[in-house]
């Protein structure tokens, strides 16, 4: 398997470093090789750049493309806008030639050009896809049996013709992925809605946004789950934060919220602090205690 | 997507009904792309509301890029200068940055106890971040989102 480039973005270095560090710790455990993607930007976010200015967004992406084709690398993203960005970008500009010679001119400047040699990948995908889940059930060391709202997020599945991972409405794929850890995804109301940060939503129409995200709690909670996997540290900061703004005022959820790469790495085996499950604002004092008593217990017995 | 391609909606209200946000909101999607073709469009609120979750252009059975006309009908908007102060303020860090969510003293200190290293990104090499600069003012971003 050829070196990954590895691509964090903005919000999980800067906002959510534990997803950052169960990534790395999972990847290197699991035999995948990578390096992180260096001198990269912000992908730029598809919500406010892609809206502003088509071709700022394009040639910004591209930059960071040309990055990982000089290392002869595929981009393996964690977030679903980074995802968004930096795949549709690399379509777009491998298609439409115009295009692609305009932000060509702008590269130029720099000493760069875009050639559309390397591919762009999600950590979901591509643990379905490259890694298979039967591969994975048999490197879990500790299924941890939790009772989980899986969230997909709207930008890894649609626009799903660019996309190519099949239907948006019922998609099973992450489920599968959360299973092979040995926990449940538990079904519930409105699972493929949108969590109600993108598009700048949440930076300009808070509570707006948050709206979209009580629907999902609501029937998140009364699904009756004990947390919330999710697959993007927007959708992640969306329910987090969110809820630490609901609560002022007098929502209560009190829904932990898990990013995958931080869940596979409890099943690997890792401690919760090895991948910073509780460095989020929402702070669950019943699931942490849960998750430490499973640690303590696992070490027990195979010390 | 070609604007051209409005004119084919028939106004079954699909894209409207399946919208996260207009099930809360004054966004009625079907009405602000159609309303797009006769009148400028530009200070309408509702445009920012939408978080582009492709829900409305997935399942229009036209096949009609709802989701990207919002997106260009959003930057025709910025063109003329309407800009929430909100995403002026995000836009600023890119330009500045690099990133439009810039690290901080809490999160920094935070990577140092769980023992991450610096990023790699743009704000630990002066070079690249010249380059994103530089790109930047040749695509005229920086005049764009001048108040
Ligand atoms: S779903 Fe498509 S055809 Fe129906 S109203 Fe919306 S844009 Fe028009
Ligand atoms: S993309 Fe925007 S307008 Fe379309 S359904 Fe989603 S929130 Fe509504």
């Amino acid at each position: 398997m050829k070196e990954l480039s590895l691509f964090l973005g903005c919000l999980i270095p800067n906002r959510y470093p534990g997803i950052e560090k169960a990534t790395k710790l999972v990847l290197d455990r699991l035999g995948i090789r990578w390096s992180e993607l260096k001198e990269a930007s912000c992908c730029p976010a598809p919500g406010v750049f892609r809206s502003f200015d088509r071709i700022t967004w394009l040639t910004l992406a591209s930059r960071n493309l040309v990055l990982a084709e000089k290392k002869d690398n595929d981009i393996l993203t964690l977030c679903n806008g980074c995802f968004s960005s930096l795949s549709d970008a690399n379509s777009i500009l491998r298609s439409d030639i115009s295009l692609r010679n305009e932000v060509n001119m702008h590269l130029k400047k720099i000493n760069k050009e875009f050639l559309g040699t390397i591919e762009v990948r999600h950590i979901i995908e591509f643990f379905y896809r490259d890694l298979g889940t039967d591969k994975l059930k048999k490197e879990i060391e500790k299924p941890l049996e939790l009772r989980t709202a899986v969230h997909y997020g709207c930008h890894m599945l649609k626009p799903t013709r660019e996309r190519k991972l099949g239907g948006a409405e019922c998609p099973v794929f992450f489920d599968e992925l959360v299973e092979a850890t040995g926990s449940l995804s538990v079904p519930y109301e409105g699972k493929t809605s949108c969590c109600g940060a993108g598009g700048g939503v949440r930076s300009a129409m808070l509570e707006t946004s948050l709206k979209m995200t009580e629907y999902k709690l609501e029937r998140m909670k009364k699904a009756g789950v004990e947390c919330i996997v999710d697959a993007c540290p927007f959708c992640h900061l969306q329910y987090d934060g969110g809820q630490v703004e609901l609560a002022k005022a007098g929502k209560l959820y009190n829904l932990p919220v898990v990013h995958y790469s931080q869940l596979l790495g409890l099943a690997l085996g890792y401690t919760p602090e090895e991948v910073g499950l509780f460095l989020n604002e929402i702070r669950n004092p019943e699931f942490e205690a849960k998750m430490e008593a499973i640690w303590r217990k696992n070490l027990k017995s195979s010390g | 997507m070609k604007k051209s391609e409005i004119l084919t909606c028939f106004q079954c209200g699909t894209c409207h009904a399946s919208c996260p946000s207009g099930k809360y909101t004054s966004l009625n999607v079907r009405k602000i792309v159609r309303d797009s073709m006769k009148k400028d469009v530009s200070d309408s609120q509702e445009l920012w509301m939408c978080t582009t979750c492709y829900n409305c252009q997935e399942r229009c059975p036209r096949g009609i890029k709802v989701t990207d006309a919002v997106l260009l009908l959003r930057s025709e908007a910025v063109k003329k200068g309407k800009i929430l102060p909100a995403h002026r303020k995000v836009c600023r860090f890119l330009l500045e940055t690099g990133h439009a969510i810039p690290i901080d003293d809490k999160h920094a200190a935070i990577r140092e106890r769980i023992g991450l290293a610096g990023t790699e990104t743009v704000c630990k090499y002066p070079a690249a971040l010249a380059e994103v600069k530089s790109l930047l003012r040749s695509t005229g971003f920086d005049e764009l989102i001048k108040e």
